[in-house]
């Protein structure tokens, strides 16, 4: 008789993986990434294939050099980060600022603090905002998109309807979208809006993040959470005559990419589900009191970052246990 | 109207087309049949036989070691050849006595016809009593002796009795074939323990899966007042004592108190229709349906098996060990224990299954970094934070383990089954809760 293997039970497995997880939110941007593609051309490809192969680069380097351990890419992390930070960056951004911030994002935002799992910021985010601060004219300069005849370098630019937003609130204005549903749709390049390169079509954020949702990839706690915040606390704004209203509001900037995609990372987001929900709801209060009164037209990276910093805190909630219900 | 519990809960593939609807076949009389004395939770049973001592099948071996504890019968009859250790399926030595088989005799008292027996003139006492006698346990998995939980503690009143088909574990079969063969008796036994526990309604948990099963029993319920039975959404771990309680009435057993608290008794299937042979046909627990299966297996199916029978003999009679065997558990794939020794382990009241696992589904990836993804979180039936526990336990935190509520864990294995990480979680949390386990009654000792 052979030698049998003994193991604690359980004895099967669902057949779930890290690197599985991971595929599935790539595939979820992909729409996205199509609709940057019509809008922003080759740039938009340059771009994210620059920060991917940097992130990934970045992260084999430390590992196997500075770590001195065996490099794992195979769980498909570092992909996800630079295909994260790239959607967060205009498409015509130089080179070199893609591959720094890249470095940042991989080195500083996930690997000091001990590699995957052990980071309290989101990696994507940390490299964004270095860059943002590092290079405020580069990063709030976006192309107009003009689908393949957008030049990677030299392309012209132009304002964003958060800018727009951003002026009329200090107008005392109120600035609407001409057409909510071009802005949602996104699918022709003279009707789409400028922006990051992944963030300019909600319907094929929304698509990718229902996507994520039925797979249960993702609970719906984080973006239900943060875009119900968002409306509320806009559509009491607007309606005292301070900024925009809710539909503008959800439908630009990174709102969208951030609720469905960034807020929603495994390692930087709560356990639990109450936990997830007031996450939510301090992203959403951030966002909207930076757009409001801060002085970056967008606010959804720092939002993000610091409720990330909370996580800690917020991981303090209970899930709802057995037996408490009955519990004298 | 709810028909799952609340919280938690994962979906494994059932696979229990192998075994299931294959009818219930008596496994051979082994040469030599071996009897543990402890196949149960509690004190292990005395032996009150000596070495040459001539049994019958159903003659008491060992009497049952203090209240919680359970009798051991002979299932065959032989004379006493030793009492000694035998090697149990993980390889220890464990106390048995041995019998050398010689015929087939049984006790004269015990009433082998097949004819079904409906009457019952005892009283309640004397029905536990008779339980108690027969070295009845609780056949889901647990082995606690049954007549302890049906004397509720001073104070504690039962109200309905919760009758558990719901077989949640991926594989097993037993307990729906023996719905489907001997419904009746089955009937019979709720009635008996319905009496016993001076209760007026039942109610019998199957999960949808067994469509047959439920339409059958549904049919036998319709003829006595009192009985109901609920169709369950399949989802793991339902056939958990306090997940099936929620399930079929809505209550959840507080934190750390015992199941009476919610007013409910739940006895599996297999037990019930052990409590119908001993108090009506004077039999005791001398064996049980076992289903022995696997993917690879020549013939997989429901099998009676008397108790002492050695698992390697299980094993020839349905064709041999398949050759790319890996495991071979006690059990089903989420609970069971895999053994290292199949050529002496005796079948006993604790081994409701034989899987044969391919060793191709035995390996697992090497545990990767926690993702912090929440899906252990989502998966706990008991509502607890593995991860956390898992961290704690590392440190070796036990005071924070036990306000985390470590022992509320019911050792499920969701977690570790729902994991993409593949980490090991239930290894912390099962040091945990034998240090936290201990901790709690070195207080209770101090206390007194």
């Amino acid at each position: 008789m052979s030698q049998l293997i003994t193991s604690a039970a359980p004895h099967v497995h669902s057949g779930d993986s890290v690197q599985k997880n991971m595929l599935l939110v790539i595939l979820a941007l992909l729409p996205a990434f199509v609709v940057s593609m019509i809008a922003f051309g080759w740039s938009a490809l340059i771009t994210t294939c620059i920060s991917i192969a940097t992130c990934v680069l970045t992260e084999w380097c430390i590992t196997k050099f500075m770590l001195k351990q065996q490099p794992s890419l195979l769980d498909l992390s570092a992909v996800l980060t630079g295909l994260l930070l790239a959607f967060n960056l205009p498409s015509n951004l130089p080179w070199w600022m893609v591959v720094l911030g890249s470095v940042f994002a991989i080195g500083i935002g996930k690997m000091v603090f001990g590699g995957l799992g052990q980071n309290v910021f989101n990696p994507a985010l940390v490299g964004r905002v270095f860059l943002l601060i590092s290079f405020p004219a580069a990063m709030t300069t976006w192309p107009v998109a003009k689908g393949f005849a957008t030049r990677y370098l030299d392309a012209e630019t132009a304002a964003t309807p958060l800018s727009y937003m951003k002026n009329a609130i200090a107008d005392h204005q109120q600035f609407e979208l001409d057409s909510l549903l071009d802005s949602f749709l996104s699918c022709v390049p003279e009707h789409i809006m400028g922006g990051s390169l992944g963030e300019i079509s909600a319907l094929a954020l929304l698509i990718g993040g229902l996507f994520l949702i039925c797979m249960r990839v993702i609970s719906w706690h984080i973006p239900v959470a943060i875009l119900a915040t968002i409306a509320a606390f806009t559509g009491i704004l607007s309606a005292c005559g301070i900024g925009s209203g809710p539909l503008t509001h959800l439908l630009t900037g990174g709102v969208m990419l951030g609720a469905i995609f960034m807020a929603t990372d495994y390692v930087t987001s709560p356990m639990t589900a109450w936990g997830k929900i007031i996450y939510g709801i301090g992203i959403g209060i951030i966002v909207v009191v930076i757009r409001t009164w801060g002085s970056y037209p967008e606010g959804m990276s720092f939002a993000i970052l610091i409720m990330n910093g909370c996580v800690p805190l917020l991981n303090r909630i209970a899930p709802k246990r057995f037996g408490e219900v009955a519990k004298k | 109207m709810k028909n799952t519990f609340c919280i938690g809960g994962v979906h494994p593939h059932d696979n229990k087309s192998y075994s299931a609807h294959k009818a219930i076949v008596e496994a051979p009389l082994p040469k030599q049949a071996v009897f543990l004395l402890s196949q149960h939770i509690g004190a292990p049973a005395q032996p009150v036989v000596a070495v040459g001592d001539k049994v019958k099948v159903g003659s008491l071996l060992a009497k049952a070691g203090g209240f919680v504890s359970a009798p051991v019968h002979s299932s065959v009859s032989g004379t006493v050849a030793k009492i000694d250790t035998v090697l149990d399926g993980q390889g220890q030595p464990a106390p048995a006595i041995y019998v050398d088989v010689e015929g087939d005799e049984w006790l004269p008292e015990i009433n082998r016809s097949q004819t079904l027996v409906h009457e019952c003139t005892l009283e309640p006492k004397q029905i536990i009593q008779k339980i108690q006698d027969a070295g009845i346990v609780g056949l889901g998995g647990a082995c606690f002796p049954t007549h302890v939980k049906l004397m509720p503690p001073p104070g504690k009143k039962a109200e309905v009795l919760i009758v558990n088909g719901v077989e949640c574990e991926p594989y097993l079969t037993n307990d729906h074939q023996l719905m489907l063969e001997h419904g009746e008796e089955i009937i019979v036994g709720i009635r008996l323990v319905m009496k016993a526990l001076n209760v007026t309604r039942a109610i019998i948990g199957i999960e949808a899966n067994k469509p047959d099963a439920i339409r059958h029993m549904r049919n036998l319920a319709a003829k006595v007042l009192g009985i109901e039975v609920r169709a369950l959404k399949v989802k793991y771990p339902q056939g958990g004592e306090k997940q099936l309680i929620d399930a079929c009435i809505g209550r959840q057993v507080p934190s750390g108190a015992l199941p009476i608290e919610t007013g409910a008794v739940v006895d599996n299937i297999a037990t019930l229709y052990a409590i119908y042979e001993a108090v009506q046909k004077n039999k005791p627990l001398i064996s049980r349906v076992m289903t022995i299966t696997g993917k690879h297996v020549t013939k997989p199916g429901n099998y009676l098996v008397r108790f002492g029978t050695p698992a390697s003999q299980l094993v020839e009679m349905v064709g041999g060990m398949p050759a790319d065997t890996g495991e071979v558990i006690a059990g089903g794939p989420m609970m069971g224990r895999s053994m290292s020794n199949i050529d002496t382990m005796p079948a006993n009241k604790r081994m409701s299954a034989l899987l044969f696992m391919p060793q191709s589904e035995c390996y697992r990836p090497q545990p990767s970094p926690c993702i912090r993804c929440a899906k252990c979180v989502d998966a706990c039936p008991m509502g607890l934070e593995p991860y956390l526990l898992s961290r704690l336990a590392k440190g070796e935190e036990w005071e924070e383990m036990e306000a985390h509520r470590v022992m509320d864990c019911i050792d499920c294995g969701s977690c570790v089954f729902t994991c993409p990480a593949h980490r090991p979680l239930l290894d912390g949390i099962r040091a945990g809760k034998a240090k936290v386990g201990a901790m709690i009654r070195e207080r209770q000792a101090a206390k007194q």
